[in-house]
């Protein structure tokens, strides 16, 4: 079994996603290699490891997006709530709404900033325009983006820059109410500027959402994750709070990543 | 920011937003069923009207009893003639052009001008190639060579030399654009390392590009020569004929060679003017579907070999890669 | 064939198979799959500057310079090619204004046989009276080549989306040639089967007065311009970055729902040039119509009457002219109004796709 946390089980809130024993392949190619762990319910769990550890690859997992791009097999679980995500007839554009994705690389659609918000709504049947536009104005103001674009709904959304762009993929995603929000990376294309501002984003939506985050900037982790989860090759190396993965971690491997002795 | 309020409505994908999606989807389908169909229906017809005329007399022997009998060597040889002077012309010119835009252009105004020019070479439509291979190849050049060589009206009149030269720039941005493609297939790296041994561009051209990128420029010949054989408005008033006594072969010091300025006879050109102009349309139809039948045969056979050679050449470019 | 296609998209190996242990629980690629990644640009894109240095060192080599220029001169030889073209159809054709009045381009004042005046839109360059109208001529070329396009836009956009979306990639492999071979069958076969058994066929079904008719020549059209309108399309839609499509599925989408409201959108540009290019196509067809059509030059609106184009006036009637004549210079007039459509539209073809160029880069 691997490394569990070592937190006081009672200071650890619900677990919102339960990830049981997974193994991950993309084609013949082994990607996760029985991973446990949970997503607790309001917090922010980080992800880190070095290059090619599987940190993409878990989240994909999640939300079975890593299926439209290649062929995958899988064994284990993954649980939302009571939902088993790999069950038999899960509904795939269900549990994509209810499980929203951030990436890395901000990916606004060539549209206006309002259709780029409104999307998400719109697939799932909302045409009523105020109703659309209260959903729209709500997830931008969630993504701290509202007094920034209010004027200029109708713009393009490619003329923003690559920090607001990002934020508004966070409105976007957040647009179709998910419980759960995965993020990849989403920093590592911005600037500090805008870096700063969407890890304040992060604080505040945590009250809301439960949150998962993968970073390859472990000062990052460590400012905006209250579990962090170490991953190495496709294993999952130790799994704490964040201060104690920082400060004392139980395993070696760790202590030298976080040291920068290796990745 | 309480968004997350107990009354989160149902959003969930409708039923009838997933019917709609597969009904779109499977209207897709059916459509490039219809398109494929089309073309099996097409090649059915040729294939089932036109198998019971083929023979081998069919094909070695000449058009007797006013086109109702005999056979269509003289257009067949007459089709590989042309195609082959065509691609004579066209193919030194192409690639050296292609050549010149990859290896040697870069990225100023002069190479946008002749990208441009090739686009737009590619979208002439035909007949204005057969107008413009009247007035300037056998009018202009043609007529002003009699002159300056007094050779009476020798050059100036239909001939093959002028139906290739018209082919030829039609099937010129063929030739231009897949040898372009092949030679960009060539890494980067391979053209890095020869300049980086002391090579001459021409050196990392011929000894290191070209020899990568000779199936790709294959191809566009064969893909040339299959349009240039299909063509016909080209070649409808500039050298090609429905009947002729003979071949289009001379002897030149003793040694019988192709003659270019002879007429020569086509296979989309006889088969135009026997379906257009026959005296007796219906005696001759069999004859129609056979000639028809060999000429598809002929283009399908082509396509063929150079998307083989294109598959054998994607597959060895992506090795490398 | 995809000619000229400003796309140049490169499939990646992809995929395999799992180990064959039971308890795998095989995920089935739930069909939302977008294509693999496009590749990078070509790849002298970056290196420009620099072999351009090295390349003027050795020009002090003389052979080098000969070479150079020799390939140069083959470069330019398209644009010699298309400024002669377009100087000899104009040559000529522009003398056809001087020997005819230009209204008569229009339409002819005649007398008819009671002794009153009455305008003809006729085109009879052929006998005492000649008429050179050129509005049936026109009329006869738009006549065939919109319902063509309508017909091969649906269908080619159709068999784009399939192939760039919905397909397999070994169905793809196979249908793909498939549709291309389409594009490799010459028009006079085309123009031969719609005019031995299409035609009758259609006079059978629809019981149309006359067999030869525009719409008889514009599935004839059609049929040849579904393949250049595929391609293209499938190319514009290859073109999208699959992380729109990825951020699409992540919200929740199905895959027509993705097709219909993000990939397509996206390649809308490339989309149209298909269909401008594909018009074009079509208007500059010649031996289809030639066939196919009737060769009546009359106005009419009517898709199911006999028509004469463009194209088909110039190869019919080219043959039998008196070089230098009246009609001779006309022919020329036509075709280099014919040229000049066909540039317009390849001309603006090539700025819709800069424009998506630009949009989808950004």
């Amino acid at each position: 079994m691997t490394a569990a946390g070592r937190a006081d089980a009672a200071a650890v809130p619900a677990a919102k996603v339960m990830i049981r024993d997974l193994h991950y392949f993309y084609g013949p190619k082994q990607a996760l290699d029985g991973i446990s762990m949970d997503f607790a319910e309001r917090q922010v769990t980080a992800i880190i490891g070095p290059s090619g550890c599987g940190k993409s690859t878990l989240i994909k997992a999640v939300n079975r997006i890593g299926e439209v791009v290649s062929e995958v097999s899988v064994r284990g679980t993954v649980r939302i709530g009571d939902l088993s995500v790999y069950g038999p007839d899960v509904d795939l554009v269900d549990l994509r709404r209810r499980v929203g994705m951030v990436f890395q690389k901000p990916n606004p659609f060539p549209k206006s900033i309002f259709d780029n918000a409104a999307f998400g709504p719109r697939l799932h049947g909302i045409t009523d325009r105020d109703e659309l536009s209260a959903i729209v104005e709500r997830s931008l103001r969630q993504a701290a983006l509202w007094e920034e674009v209010r004027d200029r709904l109708g713009a393009s959304a490619l003329e923003l820059s690559g920090g607001q762009q990002q934020r508004l993929c966070i409105a976007r995603a957040l647009a179709v109410e998910p419980e759960v929000l995965l993020m990849d990376e989403p920093c590592s294309a911005l600037d500090p500027i805008a870096t700063a501002k969407i890890e304040e984003l992060i604080h505040e939506l945590k009250a809301d959402y439960t949150i998962a985050i993968v970073t390859h900037n472990m000062q990052q982790a460590a400012r905006v994750s209250d579990l962090t989860a170490f991953m190495y090759l496709g294993r999952l190396v130790e799994f704490d709070r964040t201060e104690t993965i920082f400060t004392t971690p139980a395993q070696q491997q760790t202590e030298d990543y976080i040291t920068g002795r290796f990745g | 920011m309480s968004a997350r309020a107990a009354g989160r409505r149902s959003v969930a994908t409708s039923r009838r937003t997933r019917i709609v999606g597969a009904f779109f989807e499977q209207l897709c389908r059916l459509l490039t069923v219809l398109t494929c169909t089309a073309l099996i229906a097409v090649l059915a017809v040729i294939i089932v009207k036109g198998i019971g005329v083929i023979d081998l007399e069919f094909l070695t022997g000449a058009p007797t009893e006013g086109m109702t009998a005999g056979g269509i060597f003289p257009a067949i040889f007459g089709t590989i003639c042309i195609t082959l002077l065509m691609i004579l012309m066209a193919l030194p010119l192409g690639v050296a052009a292609a050549i010149y835009l990859v290896e040697y252009a870069g990225k100023g105004l002069a190479p946008r001008i002749i990208r441009a020019a090739v686009n737009n070479l590619a979208g002439v439509p035909s007949i204005v190639f057969g107008l413009f291979g009247v007035g300037f190849f056998i009018l202009f050049v043609g007529r002003n060579l009699d002159r300056v060589l007094q050779t009476g009206l020798l050059f100036g009149q239909p001939a093959m030399l002028w139906a290739a030269a018209t082919l030829a720039i039609l099937v010129l941005p063929v030739v231009i654009v897949s040898t372009e493609e092949a030679l960009r297939a060539v890494p980067a790296s391979h053209r890095e390392a020869a300049f980086a041994l002391g090579a001459t561009p021409w050196q990392v051209v011929q000894q290191t590009v070209l020899p990568q990128a000779y199936p790709g420029i294959l191809t566009g010949a064969i893909l040339s020569v299959s349009r240039g054989a299909g063509e016909t408005a080209p070649i409808l008033f500039t050298g090609c004929a429905y009947f002729l006594p003979r071949l289009p072969v001379s002897e030149f010091f003793g040694i019988p060679m192709i003659n270019p300025l002879d007429q020569f006879m086509e296979l989309s050109y006889h088969i135009f003017i026997m379906v257009t102009q026959s005296t007796d349309a219906a005696a001759t139809r069999p004859i129609q579907y056979g000639t028809t039948l060999v000429l598809v045969a002929l283009t399908f056979l082509l396509n063929m070999a150079a998307i083989l050679t294109r598959n054998r050449f994607r597959r060895r470019a992506e090795a490398l890669l | 064939m995809t000619l000229a296609t400003p796309f140049k998209v490169h499939r990646q190996a992809g995929g395999g198979a799992p180990p064959d242990a039971p308890e795998w629980q095989r995920v089935e690629p739930s069909g939302q799959r977008g294509p693999r990644r496009s590749a990078a640009e070509p790849p002298l894109a970056h290196g420009r500057a620099g072999f351009r240095g090295a390349r003027r060192a050795y020009r002090r080599s003389r052979g080098e310079a000969v070479i150079e220029t020799a390939l140069r001169l083959n470069g330019y030889a398209a644009v010699i090619l298309i400024a002669l073209i377009f100087l000899f159809l104009f040559k000529e054709g522009l003398q056809a204004l001087f020997k005819i009045p230009l209204g008569e381009f229009i339409g002819t004042t005649v007398t008819d046989y009671r002794g009153y005046p009455k305008t003809v839109r006729l085109w009879q360059p052929v006998g005492g009276d000649p008429k050179y109208s050129l509005l049936p001529l026109f009329c006869g070329s738009f006549l065939v080549a919109l319902p063509a396009t309508l017909i091969a836009g649906v269908l080619g956009v159709a068999c784009g989306i399939y192939l760039a979306e919905l397909a397999a990639a070994r169905t793809r492999e196979v249908v793909k040639p498939f549709i291309e071979l389409l594009a490799g069958i010459p028009t006079v076969v085309i123009g031969f089967l719609c005019l031995a058994t299409l035609g009758t066929a259609m006079q059978n079904l629809l019981g149309t007065t006359f067999r030869l008719n525009a719409f008889l020549g514009a599935i004839g059209v059609a049929l040849v311009i579904v393949p250049v309108i595929a391609s293209l399309t499938e190319d514009a839609l290859r073109a999208v970055p699959n992380e729109l499509r990825v951020a699409s599925y992540g919200l929740g989408s199905t895959r027509w729902q993705t097709i219909a409201r993000v990939t397509v959108p996206a390649a809308v540009s490339g989309i149209s040039a298909a269909l401008i290019l594909g018009m074009g196509r079509a208007l500059g067809e010649t031996m289809i119509v030639l066939m196919a059509t009737g060769n009546a030059a009359l106005i009419t609106l009517d898709v199911f009457s006999s028509v004469r184009t463009m194209t088909a006036t110039i190869a019919a009637e080219l043959g039998a002219v008196a070089q230098g004549g009246a009609q001779y210079q006309a022919l020329f007039l036509v075709g280099a109004i014919l040229f000049t459509i066909t540039f317009a539209l390849n001309v603006v073809a090539e700025l819709v796709i800069a424009r998506m160029r630009r949009r989808l880069v950004l």
